[in-house]
């Protein structure tokens, strides 16, 4: 299908990636021609066919309700860019 | 001695009969290493272009593999948490990420007694691609021709184990980055069945295709390496817990009333016709070990590679949500939360991860799900049926594993498409959930290997090694080693 620069711009809005203006232009090319080659499913006769999502054939696994220990804070937090006080920080989200 | 040439398996004997000790194995790597790594680039982050250290883990042998692989380096692709230790999936949106945990898979490892190396192995970032250029840090060099790509995604595992600098590697295949760099390095490579294995610690692409496998200079050393990682796991709800065979029981069996479906769909344009030849007398070579074999048809492969390119692409635009420059990685500094999110994710992405995360959210999104999303799942089912019906007379099916063998480095970069197409026979596998295994079975007129695909029934890989370890035994490619 057609694929709109504008369309595009939504998408990386949704994907939270900011692009740059050349990106933009590049990556609507691209996308637009992986979509025309992936157009061919339509040619598929899917009536009646029931989706497959996961082949596993399971459905809501569950352990045994026992506690055990989990991450210590200082481990869980080793990674982090920018911590305090045994918090991740963020910017600052409301006014 | 050169040790580093050997087998695991031959390893093994050695150490047991004291003939050779871990340290001895070690350091004949790490001269080999030394020789060869400044060409071949299997390895990220290694000091000075060498093998520092090897992670000296003091032996945890217990369980029902205590011992398997006693003394015997891995090396381990860098989608795969290792506690302490770097894994970056080779992106720059988790550089410096050093996992507060192990995968179960070495947690396995070491319960087998391998020394699991203190180095990983280089990949397409988040193992999006089919010839490790999409890497962060450059891309791995074949070993049989260091101008071509080593295929992909687990691209350095697979050029680690023909090179001689590691005994064994493990790496993760969604829809052929095992088999098709197993192929294009001339070593064996399986993606074991969906849920064999357990996901715990592989940093998810796509959930429902995943799965990690062994990678190993023969069909023995696969079976032990298999053996070793694979089993239920209370951390990964998806394993399977069906009890893990002896896999070695499999090797030096006849395969006289193996019964190989060709699908005939496996043999159309497009194809290399070296490898076309090859492929066609290595089956030729099964018959004469007394399989039969028949055509098949898998009506829908055509729709194979447009359904994978939906469906891993949705699963891994929500699995790279996580990666917001909050809690590791990359932060790229901005004074509203959003503008950090999207600064962070537009400056840590490569290229093909952000076409990748375009793609799955564009199928996911409002207005399109039903007509790309649902749509290639239902086709999805279409293809599993394929090989549910032609299971029920057949035990296994071959084909080639790629349509060529090894590409030159830069040749598809800029065409995603022709890159896609490269895992044209793979694929199908992740979709159905099935195993398969690349064996070497033989060469072009430029000294490429070709890799023989075998694919089996769900929790069948005793057949597949039983096949492969057949073929192997009468034919030897794999004693041919590349000269660096």
């Amino acid at each position: 299908m057609a694929l709109s620069k504008e369309t595009v711009r939504y998408v990386a809005d949704l994907s939270r990636i900011e692009l740059r203006p050349e990106e933009l232009e590049e990556l609507s090319r691209q996308l637009e021609a992986i979509l025309e080659f992936i157009d061919q499913l339509d040619k598929a006769d899917i009536a009646g066919v029931e989706p497959t999502s996961h082949v596993a054939g399971l459905a809501n696994v569950m352990r045994d309700d026992v506690p055990v220990s989990s991450l210590p804070v200082e481990k869980t937090l080793a990674n982090a860019p920018h911590k305090e006080g045994g918090y991740f920080v963020v910017p600052k989200v409301i006014e | 001695m050169d040790l580093h040439r050997l087998t695991a398996h031959e390893l093994s004997d050695r150490l047991k009969k004291k003939e050779a000790t871990p340290e001895d194995i070690f350091s004949s790597l790490q001269k080999r290493l030394a020789e060869t790594e400044g060409k071949v680039k299997a390895f990220v982050r290694l000091a000075d272009g060498r093998l520092g250290q090897i992670r000296r883990t003091p032996p945890q042998l217990h369980g029902r593999n205590a011992g398997l692989l006693s003394g015997i380096p891995v090396c381990i692709k860098d989608n795969i948490c290792t506690e302490g230790l770097a894994t970056e999936c080779c992106s720059r949106i988790l550089a410096g990420f050093k996992p507060p945990y192990d995968a179960t898979v070495i947690r396995r490892l070491h319960e087998a007694g391998a020394l699991v190396l203190d180095a990983k192995t280089n990949m397409d970032e988040f193992a999006f691609g089919s010839s490790t250029e999409n890497s962060c840090f450059g891309p791995t060099h074949n070993p049989w021709d260091l101008d071509r790509v080593p295929g992909g995604s687990s691209g350095g595992s697979a050029a680690a184990v023909a090179a001689d600098e590691t005994i064994l590697a493990v790496g993760s295949d969604t829809g052929g980055s095992i088999r098709q760099p197993a192929s294009f390095c001339g070593v064996v490579g399986m993606k074991p069945t969906y849920g064999r294995v357990s996901r715990y610690g592989l940093i998810a692409f796509a959930s429902s295709l995943d799965q990690i496998g062994p990678f190993a200079k023969d069909v023995h050393d696969c079976a032990l390496l298999l053996e070793a990682i694979a089993g239920h796991d209370p951390m990964d709800s998806t394993s399977a817990d069906i009890p893990v065979p002896d896999y070695t029981k499999s090797l030096g069996k006849d395969i006289k009333n193996i019964r190989i479906g060709i699908p005939r769909e496996y043999f159309v344009e497009g194809m290399d016709p070296e490898v076309k030849t090859i492929v066609t007398e290595a089956i030729e070579k099964l018959k004469s070990l007394g399989a039969s074999t028949h055509e098949v048809t898998l009506a829908h492969t055509q729709y194979a590679v447009p359904v994978y390119y939906i469906v891993a692409t949705a699963e891994a635009s929500s699995n790279l949500a996580r990666f917001d420059g909050v809690q590791y990685g990359l932060r790229v500094k901005a004074s509203r939360m959003i503008d950090m999110y999207k600064r962070t994710r537009g400056e840590g992405f490569g290229a093909e991860a952000k076409r990748r995360i375009l793609l799955g959210t564009f199928a996911l999104s409002h207005g399109y799900y039903d007509a790309y999303y649902l749509r290639a799942l239902k086709v999805r089912t279409l293809i599993k049926n394929d090989f549910d019906k032609i299971f029920k007379q057949f035990d296994c099916i071959v084909t080639p594993t790629s349509p060529t063998p090894a590409f030159t480095i830069g040749e598809r970069a800029q065409d995603p498409l022709q890159m896609y197409l490269s895992d044209i026979y793979t694929i199908s596998a992740n979709l159905a959930g099935i195993p398969g295994i690349s064996v070497p079975c033989g060469f072009t007129k430029k000294k490429l290997p070709v890799g023989l695909q075998i694919l089996g029934k769900p929790f069948d890989e005793e057949t597949l090694i039983r096949t492969a370890h057949a073929y192997e035994q009468k034919t030897r490619w794999n004693k041919t080693r590349p000269s660096l």
